[in-house]
């Protein structure tokens, strides 16, 4: 049996006149539900255009109206506060009931950095050193309650087991942050991490703002969306950073349908043929649509199907939360003792992971 | 007085707080975090016509004697993102966050407010507060970096720059400021609300000009009729300065209640909630507080110790202190004399917070007793059980409050700003 596919969709809709409404966007997650797409992803930055509301605001206002997809909206690292991006990012994955990932953008413009006045532009490199930090804090923030630390024990009238809080005392070129979080760990134990790789950022020649995202990617992501002008660059860039990340990494390949009109029956094959391709590298897809509503309705309707006739699409949906779509475990807490039982973790399933 | 048409009362769902408030030892008690305790208490607010609903924050746990304090609930959600999810659940109802002036930037709450404020249909409130201890910066960029003088002036800056960005047209806002020199605009339209409804929270001489200058809610605690009412005149005089009328701005103290058949058994049943707020050990971390001294070994069913408060101890961190220790030690100790109260029972009685307590009829009654002398204008009512305990109030005094002809017996308009009978403010001006 081939192995399935993991596949999202960005909802980003700057044409859309809807987009600034909660509608828009449950029409939208509705028709990834009916795909059984693995997650969607909710692009944002502090510029003022195009024009879109904040985008892990806009996922939990549609997370109580789906029940399965993982959200994954932007946030960026720049100009925001770590210890506010891991609670808002930590309260989204508790709204959703684990449905929650993060992908990590950071502020390169003038008008970003005017709007906050507090530092002026930074270099990729800097912004991507940074934002590792960020990732880094959030998910020291995440891992700092033990998943048990509430106990109401009434006899001796405590609510929680304080021993089992933790300090993160992180400290760093651009913040330090003390915690523990003022947020319970949330129900995946850490929130799906997702970083955005160009196949460019890996090669011998790559900017050092490239390199530094390549380094925060291989650091930190659970999952990489990785833009690749063609098959041969994505196979290349797949190949190096499952290299370098490990094989818990699920790289999904941007393919992005506007140039391929989805109503047209000659695009919708097209794209099939991309989707079934063997020997790309990577674990799936992340679709950008052109126009979201026409596309994720040819997605539901008619690709989807044809996925699953070919066995390369869950029919349903097997798990509750987004690593469950994934195939990642709950991470253990780094701050969680060990069970002296199972210090021998059982060697991983290479075969689960590798295509 | 008789000649006045009878005043509206507005009402407001506060989520049970991380303090002794809030019982978590009641079999009936549930998830403080989980999303549908915060649906329950959303929804129940909103099947009685409440205003809003209403979240607190802290950015950091609180701590004493150098330790996280484990007795009351720890933990919460961030405000915002749980506001975002309620607004799909619920169709009316206000949705109210409180969040830092001091450890946020103003670009960025413009823009939440405002996303909230479209995702939900004109639904959104932001109820500001500051701090500046360094205990708290512990956690932000910033560190405690700002003068507790400059808190108020942060503040309203603050928001005065969030409403120069939600009034802002495609030219943008140019600003500059004592505290910020900023330049932009947001990617979103004006808010529905035009502005957001903002809530004040603070007693200070500077919060209650700062709420008459800026606020369109008051969010503040008095526990009897006179101290409301001087609240209320103080408060309501001081907002023709600014050119507004006493109507801009409702004075919704916070309150507890708790209902029984009649009233004994509401007395009784209040007793009963006050020994689980104050149980030995909350009455023993009480009582350190204000002596800022370990006193793991006294009595809770003795008297109060004789030895006098360390007044410079930073024993408990990140929560509202009482005031000058040597000062409220010396009126526990009057008070304890005169009632013949022993440590725990002490507590109980001056840790008390406004309660309305009684039969469906007498809490009905008394609501609307302060609201109509102008001792109030509403309440933000603080169940002391997660996620059920509205559903009595809701039941079975709203009714009560509607048969009176005080209390909306549905909505008239789709926004927050519709329920507390604010206009929708004009750009540019305020």
């Amino acid at each position: 049996m081939p192995r399935q596919l993991h596949l999202s969709a960005a909802l980003d809709s700057p044409d859309s006149p809807g987009r600034f409404n909660a509608g828009h966007y449950t029409a939208l997650a509705g028709l990834a539900e009916r795909a059984t797409l693995d997650f969607v992803t909710l692009d944002d930055s502090f510029d003022p255009e195009p024009g879109r509301p904040d985008a892990l605001a806009a996922l939990a206002r549609i997370a109580p109206l789906t029940g399965r997809v993982g959200l994954v909206p932007t946030v960026t690292t720049t100009h925001t506060e770590p210890f506010h991006t891991s609670i808002s990012v930590n309260t989204l994955d508790w709204v959703s009931k684990g449905r929650a990932g993060w992908l990590v953008g950071v502020s390169t413009t003038e008008a970003e950095a005017r709007a906050f006045g507090r530092r002026p532009v930074a270099p990729a490199d800097e912004l991507w050193a940074e934002a590792a930090d960020a990732v880094e804090v959030a998910a020291r923030l995440w891992d700092s309650w033990e998943d048990d630390a509430e106990i109401r024990d009434t006899a001796t009238g405590r609510f929680i087991d304080r021993d089992k809080l933790h300090y993160i005392d992180f400290e760093g070129r651009h913040f330090s942050v003390r915690g523990p979080s003022i947020t319970p760990r949330p129900p995946q134990g850490r929130p799906v991490v997702a970083v955005p790789v160009a196949a460019a950022d890996l090669a011998p020649d790559a900017s050092p703002g490239g390199r530094a995202r390549v380094a925060a990617a291989i650091r930190h992501a659970d999952v990489v969306l990785l833009d690749a002008p063609d098959r041969d660059a994505r196979l290349t860039a797949a190949t190096e950073l499952r290299l370098r990340a490990g094989e818990h990494l699920r790289i999904l390949a941007r393919l992005d349908t506007a140039r391929s009109a989805l109503p047209d029956r000659a695009a919708e094959e097209r794209l099939l043929a991309e989707l079934t391709a063997t020997g790309t590298g990577v674990d799936g897809f992340h679709l950008v649509p052109a126009d979201p509503v026409r596309d994720l309705t040819a997605l539901a309707d008619r690709i989807a199907p044809a996925l699953r006739a070919a066995g390369l699409l869950r029919t349903g949906y097997t798990g509750r939360t987004l690593r469950d779509h994934l195939g990642l475990a709950r991470p253990a807490g780094r701050y969680t003792a060990p069970p002296a039982a199972a210090a021998a973790a059982p060697a991983l399933a290479l075969a689960e992971v590798t295509r | 007085m008789t000649d006045r048409p009878l005043k509206q009362i507005h009402l407001a769902a506060h989520f049970p707080g991380v303090n002794n408030t809030t019982v978590w030892s009641d079999p009936a008690s549930g998830s403080h975090i989980e999303f549908d305790s915060f649906r329950h208490l959303a929804q129940t607010a909103e099947r009685g016509k409440f205003d809003f609903f209403f979240l607190a924050e802290g950015l950091r746990l609180r701590e004493h004697k150098g330790r996280i304090h484990d007795l009351d609930v720890v933990g919460r959600p961030e405000s915002i993102t749980v506001l975002n999810a309620l607004a799909a659940v619920t169709e009316r109802i206000g949705l109210a966050a409180t969040v830092n002036a001091t450890f946020n930037e103003p670009y960025e709450l413009a823009r939440r407010f405002a996303s909230l404020d479209h995702l939900s249909a004109g639904r959104a409130a932001w109820n500001v507060v500051t701090s500046s201890d360094a205990f708290t910066g512990e956690n932000f960029r910033r560190g405690g970096y700002l003068d507790r003088a400059d808190r108020y002036t942060r503040a309203a800056e603050s928001v005065q720059l969030a409403r120069e960005f939600w009034d802002a047209g495609e030219e943008g806002v140019r600003h500059r400021g004592p505290h910020f020199e900023v330049e932009g605009r947001l990617s979103l339209p004006r808010p529905p609300q035009g502005h957001p409804v903002v809530i004040q929270a603070g007693d200070s001489d500077e919060g209650r000009e700062f709420a008459a200058a800026t606020a369109d809610v008051v969010f503040t605690v008095h526990s009897t009729l006179a101290a409301g009412q001087a609240f209320h005149a103080d408060v309501k005089r001081r907002l023709a300065a600014y050119g507004r009328g006493p109507e801009e701005l409702k004075i919704m103290p916070g309150a507890t209640f708790v209902l029984g058949d009649t009233d004994a058994e509401a007395a009784e049943r209040a007793t009963e909630v006050r020994r689980a707020q104050v149980g030995p050990r909350t009455a023993i971390s009480f009582l350190e507080q204000v002596w800022g001294v370990d006193l793991s070994d006294h009595d809770p069913d003795g008297p109060l110790p004789e030895t006098d408060p360390d007044p410079d101890s930073a024993l408990a961190q990140g929560r509202v202190r009482f005031g000058d220790p040597l000062a409220v030690a010396e009126r526990w100790r009057a008070i304890a004399a005169e009632k013949r109260l022993t440590t725990r029972e002490l507590v109980i009685e001056v840790t008390g917070r406004q309660s309305f307590i009684g039969s469906p009829a007498t809490v009905a009654g008394q609501i609307d007793h302060f609201v109509q002398n102008d001792a109030a204008d509403g309440f933000i009512l603080v169940p002391h059980l997660t996620p059920g305990g509205l559903d009595e109030f809701v039941d079975k005094v709203v009714p009560l409050l509607q048969e009176r002809g005080v209390f909306r017996t549905d909505y008239t308009g789709p926004t927050l700003r519709d329920h507390l009978g604010l206009p929708v403010p004009v750009p540019g001006r305020g």
